[in-house]
């Protein structure tokens, strides 16, 4: 199975990821040796088994729906790249 | 001071022999000596001596614990609150963590001293180190050779004596390898015996901390203070935590070794062959009867790993996005923009690799035959290790299929440098905990044997590696220069 240069950048797009142009061949390249190696799994019949998703097979724990943190807002913007009024700014979406 | 144990300092410290600041001064002192090694991305020093003065005043007031006033170092995996927390990363490069990790709050409540945070393959992606954005961490066995990764830092600083021992994570060898590589002792814990809050998430049903050590006894101290049960981690494991000292001296007499055929066959370096076989016959003197054994699905795990982990982190890692922490690009012209070029030029090529991987791994019309398959096949690995330790005690064999490599030497080919990790992925996958022990040299290079045991047998795999320290003195080798 191999990838295409366009197959990168529809992948890169899904993902919100930039990539540099120089270096769409390279991944093409990397991402089809991935994919040769996966091809692997086929060799194992796996009819009827069940998907493991987790190592311990548990379910999600369930707690009193209560609160239990504190408000933290400030100390988290703090770290924020840009913050107005308590609010988290991005470029403009709707025009 | 700096090559004796959790033990011996302890006892120092407790005599008046020296104190705390003291020991954290000559610690400071090595770990500026040695800075070329890179093995630290930020050292907390003011932080580091305050921790030292609390600790000898808890320690005059009677009421310490093992680890009070002991040098430690946390890998920067790990948030710590108001201090840099990158994850080997440049998208977290401007990050001071608002929290700390649960790990780290048990090592603060312990009294121990943390001398700063340890360099990391980036979001611990990577077998060698070269991926940290803070540059290449050397191995101080040969410093042209890597550290090993994803906690490469933490191995290194380890080895070379610049933290008693410090902490590190596995998500598919990222403790036991570096361990191998450098001549030290690694525990990867049972998946949900250590808690991953504030533990930046790579794969988040493979991610484990454990404790990265010279010796057993050191590894137990450590996890001792690890371990737990913590409400604030979805997947922490609500068990007892048994006293990890109390059986170090147990006999082996009657212990069940496995050997797989599969781990010793074609691609392991013949010196490193050599000297598991030594060390196992050792572990046969101790009364261990070996067996052979066939674990047949193991070959599948490197191709079911690059699958489950990729698209775990292609999720996980969908949340740094310039928005409400780390980098965000200059002039960003709409929103899709911020996203892509925050990401793109905050993260790293083998990041960015895995990212497309797990995103294509899960994107529609590819979801059953990749991600699906090989959730599969993890079931059938799974079954693989339950089986196997019903019939042995625990499972012997290679960390890693050559001593450490050439800095530069693999990080041009990701598929070959993937392919290395094929002795300790398959843990990962199946959750069980296993342990790295130093088992010699092949020319001049540490050699690592890997302890498989079942789960939550952490307490089995320290009395062995315990033993198998009282006969042999590999772990208390120092690399030339750091003496």
């Amino acid at each position: 199975m191999s990838l295409t240069a366009d197959d990168v950048k529809k992948i890169a797009h899904l993902a919100r990821l930039g990539i540099e142009e120089q270096d769409v061949a390279s991944y093409a390249k990397d991402l089809s040796g991935m994919l040769d190696l996966m091809t692997r799994m086929s060799d194992l019949d796996t009819d009827g088994v069940e998907p493991m998703a987790h190592p311990m097979d548990q379910v999600q724990r369930l707690r009193a729906d209560a609160v239990t943190e504190q408000d933290n807002r400030e100390k988290f913007q703090a770290i924020a790249p840009q913050v107005e009024a308590g609010l988290y700014l991005v470029p403009k979406v709707i025009e | 001071m700096h090559n004796k144990t959790i033990a011996e300092l302890a006892k120092g410290l407790r005599s008046g022999e020296f104190s705390s600041v003291e020991l954290t001064t000559a610690f400071l002192g090595r770990l500026k000596q040695h800075s070329s090694l890179n093995s630290y991305i930020t050292v907390t020093e003011d932080l580091a001596l305050q921790a030292a003065e609390a600790a000898d005043a808890r320690l005059a007031k009677g009421d310490a614990e093992l680890l009070t006033g002991i040098p430690v170092a946390q890998k920067d995996i790990f948030c710590t609150e108001g201090v840099k927390t990158t994850c080997g990363s440049k998208i977290l490069d401007n990050f001071i963590a608002p929290y700390n990790a649960t790990v780290v709050d048990k090592f603060n409540n312990a009294g121990a001293v943390m001398l700063g945070k340890l360099n990391m393959d980036e979001f611990a992606m990577g077998s060698s180190n070269e991926t940290s954005y803070y540059g290449v961490v050397r191995n101080p066995w040969d410093v042209n050779t890597v550290p090993g990764g994803s906690s490469g830092g933490t191995a290194a600083a380890v080895a070379a004596r610049l933290a008693v021992c410090a902490t590190g994570t596995d998500t598919g060898g990222s403790i036991r390898q570096p361990a191998a590589l450098c001549g030290i002792t690694g525990l990867k814990p049972t998946y949900g015996r250590v808690s991953r809050y504030g533990m930046i998430a790579y794969a988040s049903s493979l991610d484990q901390g454990g404790p990265m050590t010279r010796s057993a006894e050191d590894a137990a101290i450590m996890l001792q203070t690890m371990a737990g049960f913590d409400e604030k981690d979805s997947t922490s494991v609500d068990l007892p935590v048994p006293d990890y000292r109390a059986g170090l001296n147990n006999s082996l007499e009657g212990l069940k070794i496995g050997l797989p055929k599969e781990f010793f066959g074609e691609g392991l370096n013949s010196d490193v062959a050599t000297a598991l076989e030594a060390a196992i016959n050792e572990c046969r003197k101790l009364g261990a009867q070996v067996t052979e054994i066939s674990m047949p699905t193991l070959k599948l795990a490197i191709p079911a790993y690059y699958v489950i982990a990729p698209a775990e982190c292609s999720a996980n890692l969908s949340r740094f996005d310039g928005v409400r922490f780390g980098y965000r690009c200059e002039n960003p012209a709409d929103l899709t923009d911020l996203y892509t070029r925050s990401r793109g030029e905050g993260f790293g090529k083998e990041v960015k690799r895995r990212i497309l991987m797990g995103t294509y791994a899960l994107s529609a019309g590819y979801y059953d035959a990749y991600y699906i398959k090989a959730q599969k096949i993890r079931r059938l690995i799974s079954e693989d290790f339950k089986r196997a330790l019903s019939e042995v005690d625990v499972i012997m064999g290679p960390v890693t299929p050559s001593t450490a490599f050439g800095i530069g030497e693999k990080i041009g080919n990701p598929i070959e440098m993937y392919l290395s990790d094929i002795y300790t992925i398959a843990i990962n996958l199946a959750g069980v905990p296993a342990m790295s022990v130093p088992a010699g040299f092949a020319n001049g290079m540490p050699v690592g044997l890997q302890i498989i045991g079942n789960y939550f047998a952490e307490d089995r795999l320290l009395n062995i590696a315990h033993q198998y320290q009282q006969v042999t003195d590999w772990h208390q080798q120092t690399p030339k220069g750091f003496e």
